[in-house]
């Protein structure tokens, strides 16, 4: 040292430059890892807990590339993604879920709720989430667990839902759609119109629907309304005597060989569809999608009653704090700014903030999969395989007529219990 | 310890010696039943560790209230309660519990009489038919090849199979011998059953082949020797000298079964009810006590079961 500030020739700078050097060897060995800037350099890593629904390879790789925060996705069943959250909270960071496990997650106090106000996007939110109402000003069926009911806390730590909007939001809405009944055109050969063709005794032992208690009964409950046997106050809300009808009708067409399988995963809906095993049943839209990418025809059939839909968001573990919960609104905000949006939009989803997902996708896919116009060219998965070609018209028209034309929501019933219950007979039946 | 000896030593070393023999000696009188205790502790901690101790707790379990989201500790009967739920009222119709039971069992006893005779025929062939130890090897290894996919490619494989469009339909229907596809070969009972005995033969195998390979072969040639028909040193010596495999066998066999879901949910498209499919719902409802409940019911029975057959064959005795 003393030699370095008697000769000129080493100067600061060259002195910097090995100093710097050295710390950089230093910390490229892992020799100080408890220097403050080693830290800075630490990945940003999220634990996402969720269903397989938003989890593409394609978003948390993008999503690296854009924020520098890596996604470890955790997957599960949508019951065991709840289970997951009441027994081992701090198993994970980001909660990816659907609205209806709310009125089970929120009450456990386990998750955190975020605040609106540091979502860039948050006004730009479909009114969908926050009115009840597609952007064309169509209101949209309330039955069951409906977003808006359970968007809001009443405070930070409230565990009740607020009756208006607060800056407390439960789950920041990405992902919805409406579902309806998947039908096989080319067996079926006529119009099918109605909920409650799936118990038609014409499609004795060809028709199924899903073994997900919550979910089935909504749909159980469309085809008890649609064959006009009884009009539920609230379908995602029923009393004893109501399910016990409506298991009351299910059981008489199980028994009578009506169902040919109940179906609990993806997968096992698009091979019933596409071997033929059922030519009707509940299914999810890019089910359909895969049945008719395999060759085979295969209908998202609209029907009068309306759709029976589902929606989705993020919040974050209790555990989540400082930094960990900065990249977390970090992530919300890059999932909201459109890459995300257009991916599940090419999905046959749809994405919570309209208008970024829109700037992200082509005129020709926007018109095709949101205006419900006839595609001008071919129309691709996100993956690059083909879907549709040109000319072909997304079944049920329009996101305004598809989400316009729900009528109730998945939901967790108060007497769910009971209805759990019901459905172990059911099955046993 | 070290220190005294220490001193000990330095100050007379024979008597260190002495108390050297007198601490082997009484290594020596280590009783034989407390070295037995010690070689079988380590696998005992374990099973208390992951068995015993989560067994009580699901005991305790059961007899807990819960609401939506959370287990109550206050004692209650609830998770039994509603588990027989109209099994009085309904009479002379079953309850929920009694049919679910009374098809899990019927399921059990059919899987278990064919996986019986499968795997006894075929142990008998590995045991007295294959004369390399090599060949019987390889012959074992093979039966283990339905383990080797998932539940899920092995539903889907059966759809081409048995489905309706399947191979076995359309091959029926090309030879004429139907005119129609027939529906039962898949998402029913005879499928269940065909999917447990493709998996579970396996485990019949291997305890009556151990039991086989161990008869004295001179004892058949006695019987031979004697006059014995093939039937009759089939019924009255090999039978009699297989009879710990064919227990185990069987009790393995049949505790798979009665807590199996996976494999009757897939096979009977989920519409056929069983005592392990109870506890799964409950659980993903989030309603652990009922579940707890069904559990230890479940466990009460398949353990009657098994008393039942060890009063057959004392296993312990046979060993």
């Amino acid at each position: 040292m003393t030699e370095t500030t008697r000769k000129k020739g080493l100067s600061r700078r060259t002195l910097l430059k090995s100093t710097a050097g050295l710390a950089g060897l230093a910390a490229g060995s892992g020799a100080i890892t408890g220097f403050p800037y080693v830290m800075s350099a630490e990945p940003k890593v999220l634990r996402y807990l969720g269903t397989a629904v938003n989890e593409g390879d394609d978003i948390s790789k993008q999503c690296l590339k854009d924020t520098g925060i890596k996604i470890e996705y955790i997957t599960a069943t949508t019951d065991d993604v709840t289970k997951r959250v009441m027994t081992q909270p701090n198993s994970f960071d980001v909660l990816d879920t659907e609205y209806f496990s709310l009125k089970k997650i929120v009450p456990s106090g386990n998750i955190l709720a975020l605040d609106a106000r540091k979502i860039k996007e948050f006004d730009n939110i479909t009114p969908v989430f926050t009115k009840g109402q597609t952007p064309g000003g169509k209101k949209i069926g309330s039955q069951g667990t409906a977003p808006w009911k359970v968007l809001y806390l009443e405070g930070k730590d409230s565990k009740k839902f607020a009756t208006s909007a607060t800056e407390f939001v439960t789950l920041i809405p990405t992902v919805y759609n409406a579902d309806t009944l998947g039908i096989r055109p080319d067996i079926i050969k006529r119009p099918i119109s109605s909920w409650s063709e799936l118990l038609n005794p014409e499609f004795k032992g060809k028709a199924s629907i899903l073994n997900i208690p919550s979910i089935g009964i909504m749909d159980a409950a469309m085809v008890v309304e649609a064959s006009g046997k009884y009009k539920y106050a609230d379908k995602g809300n029923m009393t004893k005597e109501e399910i016990d009808l409506t298991m009351k009708v299910m059981t008489e067409a199980k028994k009578a060989g009506q169902f040919r399988a109940f179906w609990k995963d993806f997968n096992e809906s698009v091979n019933l569809m596409a071997s033929g095993e059922t030519v009707i049943q509940s299914m999810w839209s890019p089910a359909v999608t895969k049945v008719r990418s395999m060759g085979i025809a295969c209908t998202f059939q609209p029907l009068k009653e309306g759709y029976r839909s589902w929606a989705s968001g993020f919040c974050v573990s209790k555990g989540v704090s400082g930094a960990k919960l900065e990249w977390a609104y970090e992530f919300v905000n890059w999932f909201l700014s459109g890459y995300a949006g257009a991916y599940l939009n090419r999905q046959g989803y749809y994405s919570a903030v309209l208008s970024t997902a829109k700037a992200h996708m082509e005129p020709y896919e926007w018109a095709y999969w949101m205006e419900g116009k006839a595609a001008e060219k071919d129309i691709k998965a996100p993956d690059g395989s083909l879907l549709e070609k040109a000319g072909a018209v997304r079944d049920g028209g329009s996101y305004e007529d598809r989400m316009g034309g729900v009528a109730c929501w998945n939901a967790v019933m108060d007497e769910n219990d009971y209805m759990v219950r019901k459905w172990n007979e059911f099955i046993a039946a | 310890m070290d220190t005294s000896e220490d001193i000990l030593q330095q100050a007379s070393p024979d008597l260190v010696r002495g108390s050297e023999t007198a601490r082997r000696s009484k290594a020596a009188r280590l009783s034989p039943s407390f070295i037995s205790w010690l070689q079988a502790g380590p696998m005992m901690l374990v099973f208390l560790a992951f068995f015993l101790i989560p067994l009580v707790f699901v005991v305790i379990v059961s007899f807990w209230d819960y609401n939506e989201y959370q287990l109550l500790p206050a004692f209650s009967g609830r998770g039994y309660t509603d588990t027989f739920e109209g099994c009085i009222a309904q009479l002379p119709d079953l309850c929920t519990i009694a049919k679910t039971y009374l098809k899990t069992l019927k399921l059990c006893f059919l899987v278990w009489i064919i996986t019986l005779f499968i795997g006894f025929w075929v142990a008998y062939f590995l045991a007295f038919h294959v004369k390399s130890k090599t060949w019987q090897m390889g012959l074992s290894l093979l039966c283990t090849i339905p383990f080797w996919t998932s539940n899920v490619i092995r539903m889907i494989a059966w759809i081409p199979l048995l489905g309706r469009n399947g191979l076995v339909n359309s091959g029926l229907v090309k030879t004429g011998l139907i005119n129609h596809p027939v529906e039962w070969l898949l998402f029913s009972e005879f499928s269940v059953v065909l999917a447990l005995v493709h998996l579970f033969t396996f485990f019949m195998v291997v305890p009556i082949f151990n039991s086989m390979v161990r008869i004295d072969k001179s004892l058949i040639e006695a019987a031979y020797d004697a006059g014995a028909t093939g039937f009759q040193t089939l019924v009255n010596v090999i039978i009699p000298l297989a009879k710990p495999g064919i227990v185990i066998g069987s009790i393995f066999v049949i505790t798979i079964v009665m807590g199996d879901f996976i494999t009757i949910g897939v096979m009977g498209g989920q519409q056929i009810a069983a005592a392990g499919k109870i506890i799964e719902t409950r659980v993903n409802a989030l309603q652990f006590p009922a579940a707890a409940a069904n559990a230890v019911i479940l466990l009460v029975i398949t353990f009657l079961i098994i008393t039942m057959m060890s009063r057959i064959v004392d296993i312990k005795k046979e060993l």
